[in-house]
């Protein structure tokens, strides 16, 4: 009878099971890892990738963590923004930077970058930028 | 790390290997990299003359090979900037409170039919069509406005004169030509032109459109692998590409490690594969971290279009589109991982997206590994070769040199043990020239050009 995935546990004979205490590379203990669960590719895995960097905003909980730091000192924000947002006020030196103006590549080196009208731009390739 | 199973394949490469040697190096040297200059997506176009890279911080820069002039005779298959732009900004759905990455996830050329170049980049959202064109001649002598574009006195123009076109410093201008937005509630992870040149895809982790490229209102769904309950989700959409001559056949890989064949002149959702290909899982490698490691991160047609090749995490496939049950040929990228899939968890890194490309003639693989290690197959000897993208071996014209990774106890010199390999070092990113033993390979923040070696 196979063992179960990932308990590291065997079910050969006793006379193996010194030799067998050195688990297998890949049955690790199901302890190890509570978030994969037996089916390390199961629903709840896909579904948080398909969800990633999701911060969601409650105005509910906002306003009742509001009302709970009336009279204390307003906490700043923990390490963990991806969780609800509601149970800390954020302050503007909480909110992520919006990315400042957009600098080129450093891949191209230096070259003049021309806004256009249309939308596009456009670098001016003249002779000393040429074979940079 | 030799191939492991071989049943019959196509190539007919030479038998001498080729010897590659550095041709350029792009980007910054310094230690900090900043995310926006990590490259995410390498491609030559059609012809090879034009090399597009993408980056974190939704920037395209694209270089062009150098003509070989008499007075610059060793510049020959060098490649400069020709053009970069800001393809995709950073957004924010408000909807859905989602950050929407600028990050430029693929770039696909269309063939050339005229003087301008176009490409498709997409991000996670938004797939935008951009325009690259030259500019070296302006009109002057225009009747009503001046030189510097101002209005000319009516009364000053006595006569009638036609506009000249006189040569001007080249200007190369891109310009976005279409955006086609708003049909993806998933991340779009690939990208791929119809060989109609009328059509292409966008695939995400659970839906594939379709898309005219002069139509940007309206895309067609033409896989939805979407279960009715979110709860009953098995696996997603990793890759997808259009077979390059049978404008109807595409394929998708899958997060489980398989591949559908879908023919859209069966039915207008091809949710119903015409061919599954999927191969029977070695019941002595099961490992907890089985399922994630078959997940299959990129998937690309041979030339011929008679092949196609996936890649795992530890291997690379090649499949023979005619045989579901198997690939006829499997090789091992870097196998000595397979005892580290732990720490590999734990760190990430297991759920690294490498991709694969093949060369001109079919009969060479390349995919990146860690520690800036890129591997080459040849598909006929079967012989393999592991290469270093590093600043060391820069040198003009530099040879480089195989290397060799450790796996038992004994290291010998100039070998590197498996826990001394640099995991923050990887090479996702690789392409190669349709025509020519020119290489693109990206390193985080840096873009290694390597040629065959020429006598």
């Amino acid at each position: 009878m196979a063992a179960p995935l990932g308990t590291g546990a065997f079910t050969e004979e006793t006379g193996r099971d010194k030799q067998a205490a050195q688990p297998e590379p890949g049955a690790e203990p199901k302890g190890k890892y509570p978030g994969l669960g037996l089916r390390p590719g199961g629903a709840e895995f896909l579904m948080r990738r398909l969800q990633k960097g999701q911060k969601y905003f409650d105005s509910g909980d906002y306003n009742m963590a509001k009302a709970k730091m009336k009279n204390k000192q307003l906490p700043s924000a923990g390490p963990d923004k991806n969780l609800v947002t509601g149970d800390h006020i954020p302050t503007p030196q909480d909110l992520p930077q919006r990315k400042s103006s957009l600098v080129t590549s450093k891949l191209a080196g230096v070259c003049w970058n021309v806004a256009l009208p249309s939308g596009g731009s456009c670098i001016l390739l003249g002779h000393f930028l040429r074979g940079s | 790390m030799a191939v492991v199973a071989r049943a019959g394949g196509d190539g007919g490469g030479s038998s001498s290997e080729v010897q590659w040697c550095f041709l350029q190096v792009k980007g910054a040297i310094d230690e900090d990299v900043a995310e926006a200059d990590i490259i995410s997506t390498v491609e030559f176009n059609y012809t090879g003359d034009l090399l597009a890279t993408g980056d974190k911080g939704g920037r395209v820069v694209i270089f062009q090979r150098e003509q070989e002039t008499k007075s610059r005779p060793l510049s020959r298959g060098e490649y400069n900037v020709y053009s970069t732009f800001q393809s995709h900004e950073p957004e924010f759905d408000y909807l859905k409170s989602l950050e929407i990455e600028e990050k430029i996830n693929k770039i696909r050329w269309l063939p050339q039919q005229n003087a301008a170049h176009f490409l498709l980049s997409t991000n996670d959202k938004t797939i935008k069509l951009w325009k690259i064109s030259e500019r070296d001649k302006r009109a002057e002598g225009y009747n009503l406005k001046d030189e510097d574009g101002r209005l000319r006195e009516p009364f000053r123009v006595t006569e009638l004169r036609v506009p000249t076109l006189k040569p001007m410093d080249l200007m190369v201008e891109a310009s976005p030509r279409r955006t086609f937005a708003n049909a993806h509630t998933y991340h779009i992870n690939s990208i791929s032109v119809n060989s109609d040149y009328a059509t292409y895809l966008s695939a995400d982790d659970l839906r594939i459109n379709l898309w005219h490229l002069e139509v940007t209102n309206r895309s067609f769904n033409i896989v939805d692998i979407k279960p009715a309950n979110m709860e009953e989700l098995t696996e997603v959409i990793t890759a997808a590409e259009f077979h390059p001559h049978h404008c109807n056949v595409f394929v998708y890989s899958s997060s489980k490690g398989t591949i559908r064949l879908c023919d859209m002149r069966s039915a207008a959702l091809c949710d119903q594969h015409s061919k599954f290909f999927e191969e029977p899982e070695d019941p002595s490698s099961r490992s907890f971290f089985s399922e994630i490691i078959s997940s299959i991160s990129d998937v690309k047609f041979s030339h011929s279009g008679r092949y196609m090749m996936t890649r795992d995490y530890l291997s690379v496939k090649v499949w023979d589109i005619n045989m579901e049950n198997r690939p006829v040929e499997t090789y091992q990228v870097h196998e000595y991982l397979r005892s580290k899939l732990c720490s590999l968890y734990e760190n990430d890194c297991i759920f690294d997206k490498f991709e694969c490309c093949w060369n001109g003639s079919d009969s060479t693989i390349m995919t990146g590994s860690y520690n800036n290690f890129f591997r080459t197959f040849e598909r006929n000897m079967p012989r393999d070769t592991t290469l270093e993208a590093s600043r060391e071996s820069s040198k003009p014209r530099a040879i480089l040199k195989p290397r060799k990774v450790c796996t038992t106890g004994k290291r010998k010199k100039d070998e590197i043990t498996v826990d001394s390999l640099d995991f923050n070092k990887k090479i996702l990113h690789t392409a190669w020239h349709p025509m020519e033993n020119i290489i693109a390979v990206a390193a985080t923040n840096n873009l290694y050009l390597f040629q065959e070696k020429v006598n």
